[in-house]
């Protein structure tokens, strides 16, 4: 645990040292807090206090930036050879993985935990349903986990953090639109698989503010089967081929 | 704490990088891993460090295989790789004090670990500036201080001294041998004068095979065994002389030295000279004998008998 949290701490400092924090975190209250308050369907169009129109919001905003939070992480020092370096120090690959994927949820905890603000605010206009607010957040952590876990397998597959990127956000894309999309227009038991392995479907309904163990089990599965998949690539250079 | 090496293979694909090598290396020796590129000195240097498993074989550091207990494995070795990767973005003190987070440096030691490895490495006026910003001879520096800063009883070392200017490798090189006192410690290179000024003992590798492993003085000795000398003779027919050289029981071959015209290369059968035998055949055929010096053969000329005629 020790170990996790002393690469946790680097990959923490190395994102804000090369500005990508603050970047994303100033992009990030730009985009959402622009569409929540005074473009769109914002709150005082939806004449209702409640986030739902910044969920909505941040459910698109994160799925672009969390593959340029992750993109870097293994890719990055798998181009400049310090991957070499970690990995023959008394820590194992899981601590590694571990360690990065961690460094990402902090950085978006911090994003999110920055606009606790907005919930202030419009809890001070009107009646807010507290718990609809804390499940959204909620969801927006577990989606965010979601997609960090994926966008670290894309970063470890390949040394080009362009790739990466686009990798993530084309795996991404499935869970995220694709599946929900495919599922409303065909039918049966398709359909229903589709529509279970949608991220949309499971977001929604925690956003509504219900918690469910399915969909909990559904974000942690995809969380794991991520890290699994970046730590069966890590550890391929161990085998014989 | 000694290294060994046991029948260690490894291929990639078809080809095998290391094939069947067995070695050790003893607690406070410095050995030298000589071989041309692409002989599998990095590779076994990587299974040593367990950055990847071996394909047959083992290897043991202090009686621990590297397959059986990785972990415990690394925290014994210090490792500075070929390319010495650094996070370049990072200050050095602050890199230094990263790895020694992670190699489990105790908290209360880590400030005076980092301050002796600064000092031992010639690091302080660079301390707090970036890595990216140092010269490539700091940077070889850092590398050497992130692989020593745990304190490791072995060693690895891929190429410490490329890419350095001659006075910046001279530093190094005494760095090494003075920090190789009480460690084990194992170096790469291609350059056979470094080895010979740093290291105990010589592995020469060549195509994944082990070729040699002595010191570099029975290496030499092992080349000087035969004898040759270069001779010149005057007052005589050139292809007499070379027939009349060759009939000299002793003598084992003779070579013709193309750029003069009465100089000949004599090499001698093993331990035994033929310059008396030389010296008399001249007096009595009525030779001048003008010249006539040992040759002696250089490391680099054993080295390539090693690894290109075989």
């Amino acid at each position: 645990m020790n170990k996790i949290w002393i690469i946790t701490k680097r990959e923490l400092r190395s994102f804000f040292d090369s500005l990508m924090a603050y970047v994303m975190i100033v992009l990030f209250l730009g985009f959402s807090g622009f569409f929540t308050w005074i473009f769109g369907s914002d709150i005082f169009m939806v004449g209702q206090a409640s986030l739902q129109s910044f969920f909505g919001i941040s459910f698109w905003t994160l799925f672009f930036f969390i593959p340029a939070v992750t993109m870097g992480l293994v890719a990055e020092e798998r181009k400049s050879g310090t991957l070499e370096l970690l990995v023959t120090k008394p820590v194992s690959d899981w601590q590694i993985i571990a360690g990065k994927f961690l460094a990402a949820f902090l950085l978006i905890c911090i994003t999110l935990a920055l606009t606790i603000p907005y919930y202030i605010t419009v809890a001070s206009i009107g009646k807010i349903d507290h718990s609809a607010v804390l499940m959204g957040y909620l969801g927006l952590l577990f989606m965010s986990a979601s997609y960090i876990s994926l966008g670290i397998f894309a970063s470890s597959i390949t040394t080009n953090q362009i790739v990466a990127f686009l990798i993530t956000l084309f795996i991404g894309i499935f869970f995220h639109l694709v599946f929900g999309l495919i599922s409303m227009s065909s039918g049966g038991w398709f359909a229903g698989l589709l529509g279970y392995l949608s991220l949309a479907t499971h977001y929604e309904s925690m956003a509504r503010g219900v918690i469910d163990s399915k969909d909990i089990l559904y974000f942690l599965s995809i969380i794991f089967t991520g890290l699994l998949g970046t730590e069966l690539v890590l550890s391929r250079r161990n085998s014989s081929n | 704490m000694e290294v060994s090496v046991e029948n260690l293979t490894k291929s990639y694909g078809f080809q095998k990088a290391v094939d069947n090598i067995s070695f050790k290396v003893n607690t406070g020796e410095i050995v030298g891993f000589l071989g041309p590129n692409g002989a599998g000195k990095t590779t076994t240097m990587k299974i040593i460090t367990c950055f990847m498993g071996p394909n047959g074989g083992d290897v043991k550091v202090g009686g621990i295989s590297v397959q059986a207990n990785p972990e415990e494995v690394k925290r014994r070795i210090g490792y500075l790789p070929e390319t010495n990767p650094l996070y370049k973005e990072m200050p050095v003190i602050d890199y230094l004090h990263y790895v020694a987070e992670i190699q489990g440096v105790h908290k209360t030691k880590i400030h005076d670990r980092i301050f002796e490895m600064v000092t031992v490495c010639g690091l302080k006026s660079e301390k707090y500036k970036k890595i990216g910003e140092l010269s490539k001879g700091f940077q070889q520096r850092v590398g050497l201080a992130q692989a020593l800063i745990h304190d490791p009883e072995v060693l690895i070392l891929d190429e410490p001294t490329s890419g350095l200017d001659p006075n910046q490798i001279v530093e190094i090189r005494e760095l090494i041998k003075k920090i190789g006192r009480e460690k084990t410690v194992l170096l790469s290179s291609h350059i056979l004068a470094e080895v010979e000024a740093t290291c105990d003992r010589i592995l020469i590798i060549n195509k994944g095979q082990l070729v040699a492993d002595s010191t570099a003085s029975t290496l030499r000795k092992q080349a000087q065994d035969k004898e040759i000398v270069k001779v010149s003779i005057e007052d005589g027919d050139r292809n007499e002389i070379y027939t009349g050289l060759q009939s000299i029981e002793t003598v084992e071959l003779v070579d013709l030295l193309p750029e003069y015209t009465q100089a000949f290369e004599v090499q001698s059968k093993p331990g035994i000279s033929s310059r008396k035998a030389i010296f008399r055949l001249c007096v009595d055929k009525g030779w001048s004998l003008t010249e006539m010096t040992p040759v002696e053969r250089k490391l680099e000329e054993v080295f390539r008998d090693l690894t290109i005629i075989k």
